[in-house]
């Protein structure tokens, strides 16, 4: 949420628009359900709980449900139209953004989102109003706070990526993101990088996506495993790729100033379970020494090293 | 220092021209990188330059930040100087002809080489061009618009570029720069003209203020241009910014903030940048200092985002009988401090204005404020879920009957000392350790 000048926009927040409650009571027993793990799997389940009015006692995918002993769980095989007809519907409650929020929602892998999403969508479909801002309620402010985790590991994304280049003039880069977050990076990548083929691959998902300089897909590696981006083996690397790399570390540690050093800053800023994909921050034998432009100062040796504050750690 | 990791006989497949002694480009980085990172200005947003042809980058959203160094500040654009060769010898700068260091330049051909081939790898924003001046202001001008055209129309690069203006520059070459630019900018340097003509004597505001005006119209006439005509060039969308140097001058913070504000009303900039002196040469007229003072700076770019974004003036956060920020606590509680009166302010009814006002309350969660009472009356278990830091707002604010002590009991001494001393204070490390060095000094 970027900040606007006050200066500039000082509209009053519109009334929101009155809304038709209308959504079936659930009174039939409440189910254990489970689904395929996709999005439309859950958008199926959503539809089915309201066919049956009823109410999920959980949620879980197929391959990790854990249900009680005696519990059938009911499985839902994703209906393409089931889903579409949720997820056309929620427009109705909602607006889109609020709509895409619930993905993102999805997208986080928190251990709660069926069941937040169905808290959500329940709260929205028998609400007289909109409730998106209604941020006095839990549910609300958990999807708002898991949408804006999603948006920093996505931004995060959008920066940390380092591709190598290689041989084949491929530049392939590997990420380990906390989040499901290849999905919504695709299109910032698509169109920055639209003269380059590239790959980025999400080494803890197993897939990844590939721009072939036409169009974006997913793919995935018939070895499940994945490839670290150092096991790419120095021959299929462009020639001129160890250049820049050396290159972009000399940059990185000649930008520093070392008199403000702020370790606890640079470390909130950039995590250190993202370095290892870092170029810069890759353990390494040699660091630049910043250049030697101070003129000593009277009486006092004033070279750059001494002067640092110590470590605020 | 200068440890060569790959043999100078390797002639690589270039892009643009080859890359004859990979050693030299190297040390040539170090020098130019190094020089150019005394300039604060690091965003890469604002700029509405679409990939529509197909080419590289994309600068239309929001600005990227790729890494951070150590001292926690972001490298977001490949910020670097053509070169570090002056004429000029402003006292407060690395680079100026005085000061005994190496000097490098780099060639245009390297500028793009290393722009592109950065941006490829997802490494950089875009480019931040700057420069000492060489033979003439027109000159290295000349050779920087040389530069960003090349980007922009031999290798169809679209990310961000954001063009230091060389003082004393024709107004042609500036409104050329414009045209391949996202960004331009023209640093003020020092907070008043009498500190200019003391420590940069070669230059002067009129030089500055000059072309800072001619950038203010071009985006003006371009946006109306824009308004009218479907094909227009663009002039410089992300707009221009400016930097000043604080502590290299006896400026008052009353001082730097009216400047700021003339400057953002005035010139319509962006963005002022606050860059703590950092003591580089050893010269008489410049204050001993061993530390930036980066509290200060803190306070001013605290400052600067009350009037930006909470509607405040600058004469109501500093006066002169209080010339300068308090470095213990923020501004907004400074302020709150000194017009107890006003509080505490009822968040369930208040202006969203004043809510903005309540220290402690951010301007997210005043929106969030101001949206969520429209379900229900708020209370503070709920303030504290939205985001409110209850530590400071406390003090200022009640909601359903809930609150501290009135502010009207309490001193301006106690609420301060509960606040910077009390249960569940956390002062920044940086701060208590600066202002132990204050004390030691005194």
């Amino acid at each position: 949420m970027p900040l606007k000048p006050i200066r500039r926009s000082t509209t009053a927040l519109a009334p929101a628009a009155p809304r038709r409650a209308g959504a079936p009571l659930l009174t039939a027993a409440p189910r254990d359900y489970t689904y395929d793990g996709t999005f439309e799997g859950l958008l199926t389940v959503l539809f089915t709980v309201y066919d049956w009015r009823a109410a999920p006692n959980s949620i879980q995918p197929e391959a990790t449900a854990q249900v009680g002993l005696f519990a059938q769980p009911a499985h839902r095989e994703t209906d393409e139209a089931q889903a579409a007809r949720v997820w056309e519907g929620l427009l109705k409650t909602m607006d889109q953004e609020a709509r895409t929020r619930l993905y993102h929602v999805f997208l986080s892998e928190d251990a709660d989102r069926e069941m937040l999403i169905f808290r959500y969508v329940d709260l929205a479909l028998r609400a007289a109003q909109d409730i998106a801002e209604n941020y006095a309620n839990a549910d609300v402010r958990r999807v708002q706070r898991l949408a804006q985790m999603m948006f920093r590991e996505k931004h995060r994304m959008e920066a940390f990526v380092r591709f190598e280049k290689t041989q084949d003039e491929l530049f392939h880069a590997t990420i380990e993101p906390d989040m499901d977050v290849l999905p919504l990076i695709a299109a910032h990548f698509t169109k920055r990088y639209a003269d380059q083929r590239w790959l980025i691959y999400d080494r803890r998902r197993h897939y990844g996506l590939y721009y072939d300089l036409t169009r974006t897909d997913i793919v995935q590696f018939e070895n499940p495993t994945g490839r670290k981006s150092t096991d790419i083996s120095a021959t299929v690397l462009d020639e001129r790729e160890p250049l820049f790399k050396h290159l972009w570390r000399a940059y990185f540690d000649h930008v520093n100033i070392p008199e403000r050093k702020n370790l606890k800053l640079h470390r909130r800023h950039m995590p250190l379970r993202y370095w290892k994909y870092l170029s810069e921050k890759q353990p390494r034998e040699q660091r630049f020494e910043p250049i030697q432009n101070k003129q000593a100062i009277a009486g006092k040796e004033v070279s750059a090293g001494q002067k640092q504050l110590p470590a605020p750690e | 220092m200068l440890v060569p990791l790959w043999p100078l006989y390797i002639t690589f497949k270039a892009e643009s021209q080859p890359f004859l002694m990979n050693e030299r480009i190297q040390e040539k980085l170090s020098i130019l990188a190094d020089a150019a990172k005394y300039d604060a200005s690091c965003s890469s947003s604002g700029a509405k330059r679409k990939n529509e042809n197909k080419g590289l980058g994309n600068a239309e959203g929001m600005g990227i930040c790729h890494s951070y160094t150590e001292d926690g500040r972001c490298v977001s654009l490949l910020k670097i100087l053509l070169t570090n060769h002056c004429i000029f010898d402003c006292a407060y700068c690395v680079s100026r002809r005085s000061n005994d260091v190496k000097r490098a330049a780099f060639t245009v051909d390297e500028v793009v080489d290393l722009t592109i081939n950065f941006y490829r790898r997802n490494y950089i924003e875009g480019l931040f061009l700057s420069s000492g001046i060489f033979s003439s202001p027109d000159y290295t001008m000349e050779r920087l618009v040389r530069i960003v055209k090349k980007l922009r129309t031999e290798h169809k690069f679209n990310g961000y570029i954001h063009v230091k203006t060389i003082p004393g520059a024709s107004e042609e070459l500036i409104a050329e720069a414009g045209l391949y630019a996202d960004r331009l900018s023209v640093n003020i340097e020092l907070p008043s003209e009498l500190a200019l003509q003391n420590l940069a004597p070669e230059k002067n505001y009129q030089e500055i203020l000059t072309p800072m005006s001619q950038i203010r119209d071009g985006i003006a006439q371009n946006k109306e241009e824009k308004a009218l005509f479907k094909k227009v060039p663009n002039f410089a969308t992300a707009g221009q910014t400016t930097q000043l140097i604080v502590g290299a001058s006896a400026e008052t913070d009353l001082q730097i903030i009216k400047l700021t504000d003339s400057l953002y009303q005035g010139y319509g900039l962006k963005r002022v940048y606050y860059s703590g002196y950092i003591p580089v040469t050893d010269d008489a007229r410049l204050p001993q200092v061993t530390q930036p003072p980066v509290i200060r700076e803190h306070r001013l770019y605290q400052t600067d985002w009350l009037m930006r974004f909470y509607g405040f003036q600058a004469d109501e956060i500093l006066d002169p009988a209080h010339p300068h920020l308090d470095l213990e606590i923020d501004p907004k509680l400074a302020w709150a401090l000194r017009n107890r009166h006003v509080f505490p302010v009822d968040v369930n009814t208040a202006e969203f204005e004043m809510i903005l006002r309540i220290p402690g309350v951010g301007a997210r969660s005043a929106k969030r404020i101001v949206a969520a009472r429209r379900f229900a009356k708020l209370n503070m278990e709920t303030l504290r879920q939205l985001g409110v830091v209850l530590k400071r707002a406390k003090y200022f604010l009640t909601c359903q009957g809930e609150h501290q002590p009135l502010i009207g009991e309490l001193t301006e001494q106690q609420v301060r000392r509960q606040i910077l001393f009390g249960a569940g204070s956390v002062r920044s490390a940086l701060i208590t350790q600066q202002l132990d060095l204050f004390a030691q000094a005194s």
